[in-house]
């Protein structure tokens, strides 16, 4: 029986009488690679934030690393990963420093941190670049860079938010060697993309439209069930009858 | 022409749907003037005074009497001896305290000269000095009415004249300094804020690449401050002439024409800032820290200026609120006309002509 | 003369610190609908505000119109349009009063060319009175287009205008942007979606400031040198390990359901022997066929030159 590492039952946000999310129920396994996809303004930034501890839901339940949502949200913040496209990394200071404040951040020990901080450099290649500042790397090394960072404390569970948009072709896939790493290391990785080749990459994808997750399953058996080629046929089709989009 | 029309149609609707800023564009000034007015008023009012009289006479009860009429000034209590002053101040609702000596009337009478003694609580100076002054106008007032009645060969008598201000009323003095500050603020900071708003949202990209000249653009954002403030100076204008009781005794279109020409100075200056800087917060904070603080300190309503040491006395001459304290109070409180403040009115119009041509020197057409 | 042109553009930022464009050269045609494909950070928007005459190059020529961007900029800004990224629309002014605010801004009236953004204003003109804040990611696109349009431009200027944008809004853009090129505009459109670049009659590819090639995208594609392949069997992770391990493998990258591979020699029994070393690791349902090289493939392979 695989460790449930997310689970949520009926979990609810509203805003006033908006529903951003609506009794969206599923699990997320120990170790998967769980593809959580959407159009923009679907609920998944909501939904997210919810797990994350960031936002208290309306209604329903649920718990991440064992914490619960409601009342444990700093554990759950201890026990995660998380990193974004807006924001991942202090551009004004230096490679090491990040490292150096992330790992301070996270708790790790003097000892932990030079260990740590070795093991990264070495993974990416960065030896050269460790007193550059990050505002000055270029732009595919930051991603790359700001996961390392954000799974330093080894956590549970990793929460990617869009982590390759606007990334060159090449360097979006060497994140995701970065990722299939991590997943290999039994970290579990929660990651929204708007790139549909990526979703193929995922163990299992949620979908979420106008606030409910209208499809949960693998890539191969999704396409199967809406008779689509590939998985961008899939979004198309479930994102096609969408009321909601976006700000 | 046309479009410049529509430009300032557009930013007077931003300026109106902007709740936020438009509750600081009219709610601080009169939060301002109604501080200023009532709560921080430097007039003291119901100040308790101490009595101690041993004179018992004519003279004395006549000034006892004079004292408590007087609106600034209750008598808390007649003390039977003046070691009790002491103990008065000690419980510090007593701020003043007047001593009588024994035969206060008889010396007046004979000697044709007579000592009184105030003793104030000078822990606070500002009141102690206000204080003492009110007094000392009541004394004075009294010495006067006796010396009517008996001709007296070798008087010395202090006049004291209060010019324009007999009653030594706060508002006069705070609010051309108040003006001067609201209007300075407003325009600046929302000037400066206005324009680098329209940087950071990207749409300045929008207006540069068009047909449009884009310093005309900028200046149709001064359009509705400059509209707003007018309403804002009428509005500080009234409430301070029928609530706090201030005069206003010169010409209104000279007041305005004025106004008008330092609320362009301010707006001058918003526009420089802007030029400056990319971000609103810099924005924000070159406008609050380089023009509120300086304004505050060198206007002249808060601290006199003859007061300070030199160096500082040249900066204030920087600050363009210091010139308009000056002509506003000029026109208001002593009714003087042109004549009296046409060098300031120069200096002020140097300053607008000044920033306007160092902005549009420095108004970059392109991005960097 | 080309209607769009660069010659050794170069730009930086930060007194030489930060080499955005790198001695970039290209032409666009007259009624071209031109792309302009690259990641973030690859110099797009910054020759695009060279082009739009925003920001002035450290090096090189570059006209549109026949106007140069240095010189000559009083011309173009008032002929092109331009749709900055973020769509950068009067977010407390309602669609009809932005729509209206540049027309005047351009000297002209939204009756004037109405015409020109008929098809695009019908899709938002029930939230005409709408602020253009509260407006949903794709109708501030689509508003953002008749914003640039209303003057009927010449050359249109796109600066990333699919970003940030639903997956279904993205196809209609194309869609409207298809039907624009009947008008004879000349477009100019930069992404990072390189499953857009197909969309486009002519795209350069752009990386790091550098351009690797300018081409339609038919000739790019059949400009690979290596004959490429799909391969995908069980456990797709491991295998990408194991393909890059093939002594033979000369790149091996993955696309999804697939991995696009290529050998390094050609030898005819190139599919046999990987087939062969693949099932002896006990891969099964092992696929491999030949297929024909994407604009996303053709990126990875000059990204590597």
């Amino acid at each position: 029986m695989k460790e449930v590492v997310i689970n949520t039952n009926r979990l609810t946000k509203k805003f006033g009488s908006f529903t951003a999310v609506s009794n969206i129920s599923f699990d997320v396994y120990a170790g998967e690679i769980f593809g959580f996809l959407g159009a923009n303004g679907a609920g998944k930034t909501t939904a997210m934030r919810m797990l994350c501890g960031l936002s208290i839901p309306s209604s329903g339940t649920a718990s991440v690393a064992g914490f619960d949502v409601y009342k444990e949200t700093e554990k759950i913040k201890r026990n995660i990963g998380y990193m974004s496209q807006k924001f991942s990394l202090y551009e004004d200071l230096t490679v090491l420093e990040n490292i150096r404040f992330f790992a301070g951040i996270y708790g790790l020990r003097n000892t932990a941190i030079k260990q740590k901080t070795d093991q990264l450099v070495q993974q990416l290649g960065m030896q050269k670049e460790l007193n550059t500042l990050v505002g000055a790397l270029p732009p595919g090394w930051k991603q790359k860079l700001a996961f390392s960072v954000a799974i330093l404390h080894d956590p549970k569970i990793v929460f990617l938010d869009e982590p390759t948009g606007g990334v060159d072709p090449v360097t979006r896939r060497q994140f995701w060697d970065l990722i299939y790493a991590a997943s290999a290391a039994s970290i579990t990785i929660f990651v929204t993309t708007h790139y549909m080749d990526e979703a193929e990459y995922c163990d299992r994808i949620s979908m979420m439209v106008d606030g409910e997750v209208k499809a949960l399953d693998s890539p191969s058996q999704l396409k199967k069930q809406y008779k689509a080629a590939s998985m961008d046929d899939v979004f198309f089709e479930l994102a096609r009858g969408a009321k909601r989009s976006a700000d | 022409m046309k479009q410049f029309i529509t430009f300032i149609r557009k930013e007077f609707y931003h300026v109106f749907r902007d709740q936020k800023t438009l509750l600081l564009l009219f709610g601080l000034p009169i939060a301002q003037i109604v501080l200023f007015g009532f709560a921080l008023s430097n007039e003291i009012k119901n100040a308790n005074l101490v009595v101690c009289d041993y004179a018992r006479d004519d003279a004395s009860q006549c000034i006892i009497q004079k004292l408590s009429v007087n609106q600034n000034m209750q008598i808390e209590k007649v003390l039977l001896s003046h070691t009790q002053i002491e103990a008065a101040f000690k419980t510090g609702k007593v701020k003043i305290a007047i001593v009588f000596p024994a035969g206060f009337n008889a010396s007046l009478q004979h000697f044709h000269t007579a000592t009184l003694q105030v003793i104030a609580d000078a822990s606070d100076p500002n009141t102690a000095t206000t204080l003492t002054n009110y007094i000392s106008n009541i004394v004075k007032e009294y010495q006067q009415e006796i010396t009517r009645l008996t001709p007296m060969p070798l008087q010395v008598t202090t006049q004291v004249r209060m010019l324009y201000n007999p009653e030594l009323k706060g508002a006069t003095n705070f609010v051309p300094g108040v003006m001067a500050l609201v209007l300075l603020l407003v325009c600046v900071l929302m000037t400066s804020a206005s324009i680098v708003r329209e940087k950071e949202k990207g749409t300045m990209e929008l207006l540069l690449v068009s047909p449009f000249n884009p310093f005309l653009v900028i200046v149709s954002k001064a359009v509705p401050y400059f509209a707003l403030s007018l309403v804002n100076l009428t509005v500080i204008l009234l409430l301070s002439v029928f609530l706090l009781d201030m005069p206003f005794h010169g010409s209104l279109l000279l007041f305005y024409a004025e106004s008008s020409l330092f609320i362009i100075t301010a707006l001058s200056l918003g526009l420089l800032i802007s030029n400056s800087t990319s971000s609103l917060q810099s924005a924000m904070l070159i406008s609050l820290m380089g023009m509120l603080v300086p304004a505050m300190l060198f206007t002249g309503f808060m601290f006199p200026i003859e007061n300070m040491p030199m160096p500082l006395q040249w900066i204030s001459q920087l600050i363009p609120s210091k010139w308009y304290y000056t002509i506003a109070k000029a026109i208001m409180i002593k009714g003087l006309g042109i004549a009296a403040i046409w060098k300031e009115t120069l200096v002020l119009l140097g300053m607008t002509t000044g920033l306007l041509l160092v902005s549009l020197k420095k108004f970059n057409i392109r991005l960097q | 003369m080309a209607e769009v042109l660069l010659e050794h553009i170069s730009k930086t930022y930060n007194r030489g610190a930060v080499l955005a464009a790198d001695d970039v050269s290209f032409a666009v045609e007259k009624g071209e609908l031109f792309g302009l494909i690259g990641a973030d950070g690859a110099g797009k928007t910054s020759i695009f505000r060279v082009l739009t005459t925003l920001l002035l190059p450290d090096a090189g020529h570059a006209s549109v119109q026949g106007y140069d961007v240095t010189t000559q900029y009083k011309a173009i800004r008032h002929s092109v349009g331009y749709m900055p990224g973020k769509f950068s629309l009067y977010q407390d002014l309602t669609v009809e009063e932005n729509l209206r605010f540049f027309a005047t801004l351009f000297n002209t009236t939204v009756e004037a060319n109405y015409d020109l953004i008929k098809d695009i204003y019908r899709q938002i003109e029930p939230f005409k009175t709408r602020r253009a804040g509260k407006l949903s990611g794709g109708m501030k696109q689509k508003l953002a287009l008749c914003c640039a349009l209303i003057h009927r431009p010449q050359v249109l200027f796109l600066d990333e205008p699919t970003t940030g944008v639903d997956t279904v809004s993205r196809k209609e853009f194309w869609q409207m942007l298809q039907t624009l090129r009947q008008e004879g505009i000349t477009i100019l459109v930069s992404t990072p979606y390189m499953d857009e670049a197909a969309l486009c009659e002519r795209i350069a590819l752009i990386q790091r400031g550098k351009i690797l090639t300018v081409d339609t995208p038919a000739k790019i594609t059949s400009a690979y040198p290596d004959k490429l392949y799909a391969i995908r069997a069980s456990s797709m992770s491991h295998l990408l390990t194991d393909l890059r391990n093939f002594k033979n493998i000369s790149s091996c990258y993955a696309f999804g359901e697939y991995h696009h591979i290529s050998f390094q020699r050609h030898n005819n029994d190139n599919k046999e022997s990987l087939l062969q070393y693949l099932q002896a690791k006990q891969y099964q349902n092992i696929e491999i066929k030949e297929i024909a090289p994407s604009v996303e493939d053709c990126f990875i392979k000059l990204m590597q030159a």
